[in-house]
């Protein structure tokens, strides 16, 4: 990077009459730089805004509303929600990548869909549906429960993406070794899993910490239900502002833990040559008990949830499709997904083109400031957004620019991921090679580069819009005087216990997000193969 | 591995004109090129004459490739300059973009674009209007440049992963060769493919470009395909050609100690230069411009030490590695006849009993242990002793 920003200064010259032009770095790589740069500062603004709001509040207040029995419960609820939950997730999730993966499970294709099939129901929409079911039910069992149900296939979809790839030669040593099967999956198919385990096991950690409709509606506190109250009585309080710090806190911790656990193991396979095709364990007389552990965990998971949105909708009948309601609720949601979307991935391109076609420590930071963010929870991306735009530019309070800035933050790490994996796939020497044939740099860009690119940016695309479809915290703080999105019109709904009427909107986000879902569990196959 | 034997060695020819700058193709003056601290490029002269076909050899990390991407407009030069056909291109203030300078460029890989049949590839530099009949224009261009690399016109539709790498490579040299440049420049590009089909591939490139007249830079890090293809050699050492000349010229009389190594297997031989006869362990040997007079160091090429029936000159084998049609011989130099007689040193007969290794067809002959009697074929080079100066 620095020699390219370099070069121009030291060839510098006049421009001799004629064909002459005076060189430049290759295709504005320092106005990359510059973009991702302000991509990147723009993207600290939630950690900025925790850490200036903490230092402002001065340390004697800062110490007396942190360290106070409301900040001991609440760190009590969320540490036992991650505690319990997380080794929940794990077991369910790589139980089922195993039995679907290495096993001769009957149905194992229709079971692998299956599995995922939770993630297209929103953890908000499965509350909902477990309230329904049990009126009765709150607090922390109930918590882990709901949460548990929404967040299993985050460690499944990664577990089964690595056990598919994984090479049977090493569990074929193990057993040369003089190692039975279940001992061979402890001692060497579980190690590499961790990587899948660790990141997924963050994901859940993540979720569980930003989640605030599931936990408000079984009335269960967490620091995020906390700090959305908060909002609600003070609108910007200090108190607000000091749980928000401490949840900044607990995420990053988070993510340090992942790091560290993650370790500097290389996992991937040794050697060159073709691999062979994965193990599978015949179940005999546990395939029953498989079957029927498997029917329970997608009845509880996807089954039950669904079933109770489509009973309320036949109790509903036809009045609940009001379509003055419905249909800006639809419009405004497609709006905000399709515009989030395409934001998004023209603001996560510099930043990726930077990561793949000039690594160095410059693109690394920015990588990091990158991963920082992607901790944030939504309700303090909300909170910082609300209080810049306040205190520096009034003019975007509340306007449909800023709610799409906030969502291109939330969901810049699923485009930037995405868009990294295609543009390596598009080599730079295909650039020159085109420029060679006579092609300008911007135009073999455009024909070459972002044509390799696009499906994998649409890809991304197409999950930050299912992330945008399914927002609430964020949307219920920033969004413009009137908007109505499926999230918040479900929200409102349900949250003054219209379950009859939510139902259409919970079935619209199950609708568009199921799609979504098997993109995503498609192209997780694919991944675990570099 | 034997491409250097004499038996493979053009036919030598006429060196490229280097006096007249007007004629030349490409001229390459003072470039120098630095990545960061890194000084990759530290002057490098070179002229290229129009139709002629010259490799760039050298080992990797010298900057062959560097010098190849600055003629085609990939980086810039630091300092110094470029010219095609006689008007500047790069230095001095200028610079032309790759895509104005109506080069052809065939890569290691090739670069085919994945998401184009092979023949949206080959037409994707020309111009449909340029062409008579638009699109059908192009698809007869695309099948005549299909024909030129021998490849089946029904190609075309395919995808570049279906083909071999032999056939990604031709389509590459028909994409760079559809817009008729004056100037192909290949990086590497046969390294990629096996053995056998590095040399196939290689003639069926040279002929191509020879009879499109075509002026040809190859880059390479193999000096059999460097000798054997291009009718100038440009050897390339850390950042500097240290010598350019005719296949032939750069083998047999190569300017110094490591160019001679780099081209290929030597015998390096202390030696007492008087005139123009060299004596060493192997007897006299005439040298052709000797550059020192006293200490020197000779080299001979393995080929030009032969086993005779009868002779002064002995040396014992010491082991020897069987190739099939030839087996490499070690052997240990014995004392030459003089010094073992004579009771009084001769300061002009340094040593004997150095270890050399030559080539022989007739593995019976060579066991370990039989005392053979070796001549000398042809002339020796010498070096100056402070060659002998550590790199």
């Amino acid at each position: 990077m620095t020699t390219k920003l370099a070069a121009p200064g030291t060839i510098g010259g006049t421009t001799t009459a004629g064909r002459g032009k005076r060189p430049r770095p290759p295709f504005g790589v320092s106005v990359v730089a510059i973009l991702a740069v302000l991509i990147a500062l723009f993207s600290l603004i939630p950690l900025g805004y925790v850490g200036v709001m903490t230092a402002a509040t001065g340390w004697d207040t800062a110490i007396a509303l942190i360290f106070r029995p409301r900040v001991g419960e609440l760190l009590l609820n969320t540490v036992l929600l991650v505690v319990v939950t997380v080794p929940l997730c794990l077991v369910l999730g790589v139980g089922g990548a195993w039995l679907v993966e290495r096993t001769h499970l009957k149905g194992r294709k229709w079971w692998a869909v299956l599995l995922a099939a939770p993630l297209a129901i929103p953890a908000f929409v499965n509350s909902y549906a477990w309230v329904s079911a049990v009126p009765s039910l709150a607090g922390l069992g109930s918590g882990v429960l709901i949460a548990t149900l929404s967040y299993f296939p985050l460690v499944y979809i990664p577990a089964a993406a690595t056990l598919s790839r994984l090479d049977p030669a090493i569990e074929q040593s193990a057993a040369s070794l003089g190692l039975g099967a279940w001992r061979a999956f402890f001692r060497v198919v579980l190690p590499q899993l961790r990587i899948a385990m660790t990141g997924g096991a963050l994901l859940v950690s993540l979720h569980l910490l930003a989640e605030y409709g599931a936990f408000a509606m079984i009335r269960f506190d967490t620091f995020t239900t906390a700090i959305m109250v908060q909002y609600r009585s003070t609108f910007n309080g200090t108190a607000g502002n000091m749980l928000a710090s401490v949840l900044v806190f607990i995420c990053l911790i988070l993510l340090l833990m992942e790091v560290r656990s993650r370790g500097s193991a290389r996992y991937a396979r040794v050697g060159s040559g073709a691999q062979g095709r994965a193990l599978r364990l015949p179940l005999h007389a546990y395939q029953l008990p498989a079957q029927l552990f498997l029917l329970a965990l997608t009845a509880l998971a996807f089954g039950l949830p669904l079933s109770f949105v489509l009973r309320w909708i036949i109790a509903g009948g036809p009045g609940i499709w009001t379509a003055d309601e419905f249909l800006p609720a639809l419009l405004q949601t497609l709006g905000y997904g399709l515009g989030g979307a395409a934001a998004t991935t023209v603001v996560a391109f510099p930043m990726a083109y930077l990561a793949v076609r000039h690594p160095n420590w410059f693109s690394k930071a920015l990588e990091l400031s990158n991963y920082v963010t992607s901790s944030m929870p939504g309700i303090v991306v909300g909170l910082a957004f609300v209080t810049v735009s306040i205190r520096l530019v009034p003019g975007i309070y509340q306007t449909a620019g800023l709610l799409v800035a906030a969502y291109v933050l939330l969901f810049l790490p699923r485009a930037l991921v995405n868009i990294r994996s295609g543009l390596s796939q598009a080599p730079k020497e295909l650039d020159e090679a085109a420029q060679v044939l006579g092609k300008p740099p911007l135009m073999s860009f455009i024909r070459v580069t972002l044509r390799l690119t696009a499906p994998a940016a649409a890809g991304g695309a197409a999950l930050v819009f299912l992330g945008i479809v399914n927002e609430l915290t964020a949307t219920l703080l920033l969004s413009p005087n009137g908007t109505r999105t499926l999230a918040t019109e479900f929200w409102s709904k349900s949250s003054a216990i219209d379950y009859a009427g939510a139902a259409p909107y919970a079935l619209l986000m199950i609708l568009i997000s199921a799609p979504m879902t098997y993109l995503l569990f498609q192209q997780s196959k694919k991944a675990a193969g570099q | 591995m034997t491409d250097y034997s004499p038996s493979r060695l053009p036919e030598p020819r006429i060196a490229a004109s280097v006096a007249t700058s007007t004629n030349n193709h490409l001229e390459i003056e003072a470039v120098t090129k630095n990545f960061g601290s890194q000084a990759v490029l530290k002057g490098v002269n070179l002229s290229v004459a129009q139709g002629g076909t010259t490799a760039i050899v050298g080992p990797s990390g010298s900057g062959k490739t560097t010098l190849l991407r600055l003629i085609a407009g990939f980086e810039h030069p630091d300092t110094g300059s470029i010219a095609l056909n006689g008007s500047k291109v790069a230095g001095d203030g200028v610079w032309v973009p790759a895509h104005k300078r109506h080069v052809g460029y065939v890569a290691q890989d090739g670069a085919l674009f994945p998401h184009l049949t092979v023949g949206q590839n080959i037409s994707f530099g020309l111009d449909a209007s340029s062409l008579p009949g638009r699109h059908r224009g192009i698809k007869a261009r695309v099948s005549e440049l299909l024909d030129m690399v021998s490849l089946d016109p029904a190609m075309a539709k395919r995808r570049p992963h279906e083909l071999s790498g032999g056939q990604q490579q031709r389509v590459a040299l028909a994409r760079a060769l559809a817009r008729e440049p004056e100037l192909m420049l290949l990086d590497e590009p046969f390294s990629a493919l096996d053995a056998g089909l590095r040399v196939a591939t290689r003639r069926a490139v040279g002929k191509v470009l020879k009879d499109a007249g075509v002026t040809t830079i190859l880059v390479t890090h193999d000096q059999g395909e460097a000798l054997s293809f291009a009718d100038q050699v440009a050897v390339m050492r850390d950042g500097k050609l240290a010598q350019i000349g005719n296949p032939f010229i750069v083998y047999t009389r190569p300017a110094d100690r490591a160019t001679a190594e780099f081209l290929g297997d030597a015998v390096i031989l202390d030696a007492w230069m008087e005139g123009s006869l060299a004596t060493c362990s192997l007897g006299g040997i005439p040298v052709r411009r000797p550059p020192a007079q006293g200490r020197v160091q000779l080299m001979l090429r393995p080929e030009q030490i032969r086993i005779a029936e009868d002779g002064p000159i002995r040396g014992t084998v010491v082991d020897t590695d069987y190739f099939g049609p030839e087996t490499t011989v070690r052997l240990k130099l014995n004392i030459p006849p003089v010094l073992a007689e004579g009771a009084v040193a001769d300061h002009r007969y340094p040593g004997g009993g150095e270890v050399i290794t030559i080539r022989h067809w007739n593995a019976s002959i060579t066991r370990p242990g039989t005392e053979l009697c070796l001549r000398v074929v042809g002339e020796a080079v010498a070096f100056p002793m402070e060659d002998l100066a550590p790199e």
